[in-house]
């Protein structure tokens, strides 16, 4: 594909700090390589600020390759931005055409509350992981490789599900904020595997206890969450949980 | 277990089993009213309808069905509340096309207006069979209501009835088309194989209720 140059206008949510109500401003970016990506664009944006003496946009990014999971932004109405299987930062500006105005919002959840323009704090995951998101088996030495079997379709899919990379795009996407794909993913990717079993009927009841206290709603099986995944977390992993919680409730 | 009442989890397990058990019902009661068009006599109608009112394993089961209807709602309406505050900020633009089917966003509103439709329907029929006069017939000997008459009297005359029924027909045909997989992934029985299998089921089962239900009032319309 070739390389083109676009001009394009951002309708972008300003807000100062947690108490400041926000409200959404539109600057004009222009000559932007559609072979550049949404974060560079960013970047080009905040120069232009900064250099007629304005505030850049805040923003959360770290890696920009996927991996950390910090680049949540809300672009035209879909988080990360019109594309599948990819966060903000694997986003290019191909996908935009010459002229448009791409509204940039942040995640949008009682569980997470906006810090400052489109940086959200996230420490809910945390939590939800504190409660449970752990081994608390003492192993004393290495074991041998191999001395625990593990089928694989078994390791596969807990592999699968440790992909998810906690960005939150799940929750910023659901019509109910539910964090339900991203604990699916957590406590699956445990439950799977022989030395995270033991402690799964604990685990599936304290972190859904936290996640329900920290202002995420409950699941309606619309799958969005798994469209909008970077790492393509599957609805299974939600079908697992329940099953996990439902019998940790009965056996006690 | 106090928790899992609670719960999110628990509470849309209760919407699920509701929502099966109600499914079971729909079958039960689109298969006995078809009988209402294969004899224009009204017999047959009658006869099951007769049976259906009379025996014992029903009279339990009436009850039962009026709970499951009000659980289902309930548990319904608590968990929708709930997930409406879950996001006092809106998004200026949201774009869910790609993202989800239009019937799993919506089905708040497609259970109220087939909650509107049942209204309507309990009116129609159930009300006059155990609070008012049903035309009274006698069969065999045995003396009946003439439900036949009740049912086809009602769509033959009032065409506006029955494009409400073929309208509830369809709203609850959508409702169930998202319900049905969606019931079970609830309770956990489903995987990635098993969703393909279950969406397919609940596409056929949503089509036999919406075009079953239809198919009723429409046949006494047009014969
Ligand atoms: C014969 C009538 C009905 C049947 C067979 C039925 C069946 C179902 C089924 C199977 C589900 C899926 C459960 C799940 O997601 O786990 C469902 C969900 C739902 N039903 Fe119904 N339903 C009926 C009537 C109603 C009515 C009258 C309402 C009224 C408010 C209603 C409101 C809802 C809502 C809001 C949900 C989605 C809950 C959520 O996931 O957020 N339904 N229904
Ligand atoms: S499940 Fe997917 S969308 Fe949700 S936090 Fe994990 S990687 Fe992000
Ligand atoms: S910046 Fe790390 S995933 Fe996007």
């Amino acid at each position: 594909m070739s390389e083109k140059s676009i001009n394009i206008k951002v309708k972008v949510w300003r807000q100062s700090d947690a108490k400041d109500k926000g409200r959404f401003e539109t600057y004009d970016v222009s000559n932007v390589s559609t072979g550049s990506s949404f974060l560079e664009m960013m970047d080009a944006m905040n120069e232009d600020l900064v250099n007629s003496g304005k505030e850049p946009v805040a923003f959360d990014h770290d890696c920009r390759e996927g991996i950390c999971g910090m680049c949540s932004m809300y672009i035209n109405g879909r988080a990360h931005g019109p594309d599948t299987l990819i966060p903000t930062c694997q986003l290019h500006m191909r996908k935009f055409t010459d002229g448009q105005t791409i509204t940039v919002e942040p995640w949008r959840s009682k569980g997470f509350p906006v810090i400052k323009d489109l940086i959200v704090d996230r420490t809910a995951f945390d939590k939800i992981l504190h409660a449970g998101g752990f081994i608390s088996i003492n192993t004393g030495n290495a074991p041998d490789a191999n001395a625990i079997p593990v089928n694989k379709v078994d390791s596969d899919l807990a592999m699968d599900a440790a992909a998810c990379i906690g960005c939150g795009a799940c929750v910023a996407t659901c019509k109910n904020s539910s964090a339900l794909l991203f604990v699916s993913a957590k406590v699956s990717h445990l439950a799977l595997l022989p030395q995270g079993k033991i402690e799964a009927a604990r685990r599936a009841k304290a972190m859904v206890a936290v996640m329900d206290d920290l202002g995420f709603g409950s699941c309606s099986n619309t799958g969005a969450c798994e469209m909008e995944c970077p790492k393509g977390i599957s609805l299974s992993n939600i079908a697992r949980l329940n099953r996990e919680y439902l019998v940790a409730n009965v056996v006690d | 277990m106090g928790r899992f009442y609670n719960s999110s989890i628990g509470k849309k397990f209760f919407v699920s089993i509701t929502g099966l058990f109600l499914m079971m019902f729909l079958l039960v009661h689109l298969a006995l009213n078809s009988l209402l068009m294969f004899d224009d006599s009204g017999e047959l109608f009658n006869h099951a309808a007769h049976w259906m009112g009379t025996n014992p394993i029903m009279k339990v089961m009436e009850p039962v069905l009026g709970l499951g209807f009000v659980l289902h709602i309930i548990y319904a309406l608590i968990v929708q509340i709930v997930n409406w505050t879950k996001r006092p900020v809106r998004y200026a633009k949201m774009d869910q096309k790609e993202a989800s089917t239009w019937t799993s966003r919506n089905m708040i509103y497609l259970g109220a207006f087939v909650l509107i439709f049942l209204g309507i329907h309990l009116v129609n029929f159930f009300a006059v069979v155990k609070f008012g006069t049903p035309p009274p017939i006698t069969i065999d000997g045995v003396e009946m209501h003439d439900s036949y008459t009740l049912v086809s009297g009602l769509f033959k005359t009032c065409v506006s009835i029955d494009v409400l029924y073929v309208l509830g027909s369809i709203f609850l045909g959508l409702h169930l088309k998202h319900g049905v997989w969606s019931s079970f992934q609830s309770i956990g029985l489903s995987n990635t194989i098993w969703r393909k299998r279950l969406e397919m089921v609940g596409s056929i089962y949503a089509i036999i209720i919406a075009v079953g239900f239809s198919i009723i009032p429409l046949y006494f319309l047009i014969f």
